[in-house]
Order: C-alpha cells, then sequence, then structure tokens
C-alpha cells in the first residue's frame, strides 16, 4: 500500500498516513513526500504509532517504507 | 521501537525558542516598540507603509503617518530561510495549492492580527511582557485552531503543489534583497515614519543580522506557532508547542532583567485593552493560519524556501494591512479602529466558513 502526499504540505501528509493507519492498521505502509519537514514529520508519527521508518530517494523526491 | 532521546526531540526547537525570545528583547533595547521585538503582522504592516499602501496616522506637519517602515526584521528571516535551505538542498521552488483562496485567507488572517494588535508570535511576545490582554488573544487563538482542527480532520486541504521553476521560487527572495536595497539608500520616494511606532527602529545592521539567524534558526526547527497547538491537538506531538513556552521563558527573562515586566490589562504598549476583540481578531488568525498551514512566520520562512503559495501569503498579508489601515479596521493604544471593524471581522469569518467547507474534499491516497 501506498500513500502519495507529494505536493502536500504538514499536516496533511501526517493526517494521510494517520487516517490510512487507521483504516487497515497496515504491517507496512508506503508514503511518498516531496519534502523535508514532511519527511520528519511522518516519521515522528510512524515512530509513535509504533513503525520502523526508513526513507529512500523516490523519483527525486522522499519514499518513507513504513514496517512493524 | 525505538525512541529519541528528549535533546534530539526538543533541543533544537528549545534552543530556537530561546533565541527568538532573546532576540525579540535585544531588539527592543535598540530601539524597536515595546512587546515588538519581532512581528510579522505588525512589520509586513509597516513595508506596506513605506511603499505608501498605508500611511495610518498621517500628521502633514510631520509628513508622514505612524506605521510606515522597511523592516529588515522580514528581510533577514526570509532570506536566512533562503541560506540554509539552500545550502542544505532544501530549497525546492513549489507551487499552485489554490494560491488565490490562500490570498483571500491571509487578507482576513492580517485584519484579524491588526485588531488584536500582532501576529502569534508578538502575542507570545507580548505575554511575555506581562501583558494580559495577550492572554485573551491566545484564547482566541486556541478556539480558532480548534475551529480550524475541525476541517482538517473532516478532509479539509487546499490541495497539492507542483514543482516550479528556480526562477519562480527566487522571485520572492530576490524582492527582499530589492526592499534591503530600499532601506540602505533610503531613496524620497519610500516613506519612513517620523513619529510613532514605525520611527522606533532597532539599527538596520543588528535587526538584519539578529534575524537572519532567527530566520535559519526557523527553517532548521519548521518553528510555527499555530503549528505548535495544532499538532499538541490533532497529534499529541509537543515539539513545536515547546518552542512557544521557550519564547515566553526567554521574553519573560529578558523583561525581568531589564525591569520592563509589567503584569496587567491596562497601559500596555502598542495594545489595546477591548477583550472582546482581542479575542475576536485572534480567532480569525488562529482559524485562518491552521486553513494556511502554518502562522505567518512560517509563511515568511517557507516563501524564503521558494514555496510561492506561502509568497502569495506573504502578499496577501501586505495587501491585508494596507486594507485594515485604509478602512480604519486596524486597533490602536486607544482602542479598536473607528471604521467597520464588526463588519470587516464578521466577513473574515464567513469567508474562512466558506473556504473551510468548499475545500472538504477527500483526500487521494
Amino acid at each position: 500500500m501506498m500513500v502519495d502526499a507529494r505536493g502536500y504540505s504538514c499536516p496533511t501528509p501526517v493526517i494521510m498516513v494517520q487516517k490510512a493507519v487507521k483504516a487497515s492498521s497496515p504491517v507496512s505502509l508506503e508514503v511518498a513526500v516531496d519534502n523535508q519537514c514532511a519527511v520528519e514529520n511522518v516519521t515522528r508519527f510512524a515512530k509513535n504509532a509504533g513503525y520502523k521508518v526508513s526513507v529512500a530517494d523516490f523519483e527525486g523526491d522522499f519514499k518513507l517504507t513504513l514496517t512493524k | 521501537m525505538e525512541k529519541d532521546s528528549f535533546i534530539k526531540k526538543y533541543g533544537l526547537l528549545i534552543v530556537t525558542g530561546l533565541v527568538v525570545g532573546a532576540a525579540a528583547v535585544l531588539l527592543t533595547a535598540f530601539g524597536n516598540p515595546a512587546n515588538m521585538g519581532f512581528c510579522i503582522a505588525c512589520f509586513l504592516r509597516d513595508i506596506a507603509g513605506a511603499l505608501n499602501f498605508q500611511r495610518a496616522g498621517y500628521d502633514a506637519e510631520i509628513g508622514t503617518g505612524i506605521v510606515q517602515y522597511i523592516r529588515p526584521e522580514i528581510i533577514g528571516l526570509v532570506l536566512g530561510s533562503t541560506i540554509i535551505a539552500m545550502i542544505r538542498k532544501e530549497f525546492k521552488p513549489k507551487g499552485g495549492s489554490s494560491p488565490m483562496t490562500r490570498f483571500i485567507i491571509a487578507v482576513f488572517v492580517m485584519i484579524g492580527a491588526l485588531v488584536f494588535l500582532g501576529c502569534p508570535l508578538r502575542m507570545v511576545i507580548r505575554i511575555g511582557g506581562g501583558d494580559l490582554n495577550a492572554v485573551v488573544g491566545l484564547v482566541g487563538f486556541i478556539i480558532g485552531i480548534l475551529i480550524g482542527i475541525v476541517f482538517l480532520k473532516k478532509g479539509f486541504s487546499l490541495r497539492r503543489a507542483y514543482q516550479q521553476s528556480m526562477t519562480e521560487g527566487l522571485v520572492f527572495p530576490v524582492l527582499m534583497v530589492a526592499l534591503l536595497a530600499l532601506v540602505l539608500i533610503a531613496p524620497d520616494f519610500i516613506i519612513f515614519s517620523k513619529s510613532g511606532p514605525g520611527s522606533m527602529t532597532a539599527p538596520i545592521l543588528l535587526a538584519l543580522v539578529v534575524a537572519l539567524v532567527v530566520g535559519i534558526l526557523a527553517q532548521r526547527s519548521r518553528l510555527c506557532m499555530v503549528g505548535g497547538i495544532r499538532d499538541a491537538v490533532m497529534f499529541k506531538d509537543f515539539r513545536l508547542i515547546s518552542a512557544f513556552i521557550a519564547i515566553i521563558v526567554a521574553v519573560l527573562i529578558g523583561n525581568l532583567i531589564l525591569n520592563k515586566f509589567t503584569l496587567g490589562f491596562e497601559g500596555q504598549p502598542v495594545a489595546h485593552s477591548d477583550g472582546l476583540w482581542n479575542l475576536l481578531g485572534m480567532v480569525l488568525v488562529g482559524w485562518g493560519s491552521v486553513l494556511l498551514g502554518g502562522c505567518p512566520l512560517r509563511q515568511l520562512i517557507l516563501a524564503g524556501e521558494g514555496n510561492t503559495d506561502s509568497a502569495v501569503t506573504v502578499t496577501g498579508f501586505i495587501v491585508g494591512a494596507a486594507v485594515a489601515h485604509n478602512f480604519g479596521l486596524a486597533s490602536s493604544a486607544t482602542g479598536i479602529g473607528t471604521g467597520p471593524v464588526a463588519l470587516a471581522v464578521a466577513c473574515g469569518f464567513v469567508v474562512l466558513a466558506v473556504i473551510s467547507v468548499a475545500n472538504m474534499a477527500k483526500l487521494e491516497g
């Protein structure tokens, strides 16, 4: 599953991830964002929700992989 | 699950808050108006005045209004953000997230701020100076943020932004360089107040350098007055609010050291004690700022990073300041404005309500 939050500024990316997590509590989730601020905010939210987070380059933007 | 250490989590924000607070006290000690070391709303309003978009309190004998000056603080904040964003490769021109809607929201946020007499940052600085009217403003600010959060939870979004050209992203920072040239050269057609708050200024170089440092820290820490309360309520994330509190602590200590702390409602500098309008003005600011995704300070920092939506927003603030003063909506130390303040604030609430409802689309993804 992939949440594409590219182009959105905070807090929207975090809200999108929050919704995805609430909806199905996925074991893993990919999130695409296009700014460093969103990377930090989504990472922090995900860690608080019990996920491990890794960040990779994604077409010049960022892809965060969240895993339980 | 890995937990970040306290210092890693809060360190930069608390340091930023303390530096902002100390900087505000310093700038006031060196000439800025009392409890106005920083005020994004007031300073953008002064810039609107310097460019002759408004000349509130015009005195024919002196030949100037009372709030006209190109504040180097604004220039420094934006360029500090631009410089550090360039160095850290975070300067990414983007825009197109409902710019016209943002412009309109910004106009009303500025009107609300000038009814209260300060942006959220000055509100915090005023609290640190003992101005209890600002605590009333804080209550309004929190109410406004809570209203905004209701709509965020219902899916409010001004839609996504898209990548833009380097040229477009640089327009706003270059405009700041142009303003810097104007304040240094001070040509006749640019107006600097000879009386009133606009004539009370810290030395240009000091204001610029202090603001550059604050701009760099604010970019790195993502400091935001509205984000602090928003994130605490929505995500139980207390990082940004820690900076909010650090600013109050630093300003309070600074004022106590300089013997400038006066607790009370009456006779506070560049403030009025009409509780209802202090409250309602800040409801407008809080709600509008949530819709914009950040307080006026944060908009300056984002504009410095190449966010052209935020640049449009700042332009909206400047227009809003001109509207507020030209129509007698802005308050003064003697009380609220002599124009149709109630009508303007009511219009603001209607406009924000319509924008909030009209943009409640389901989020993609």
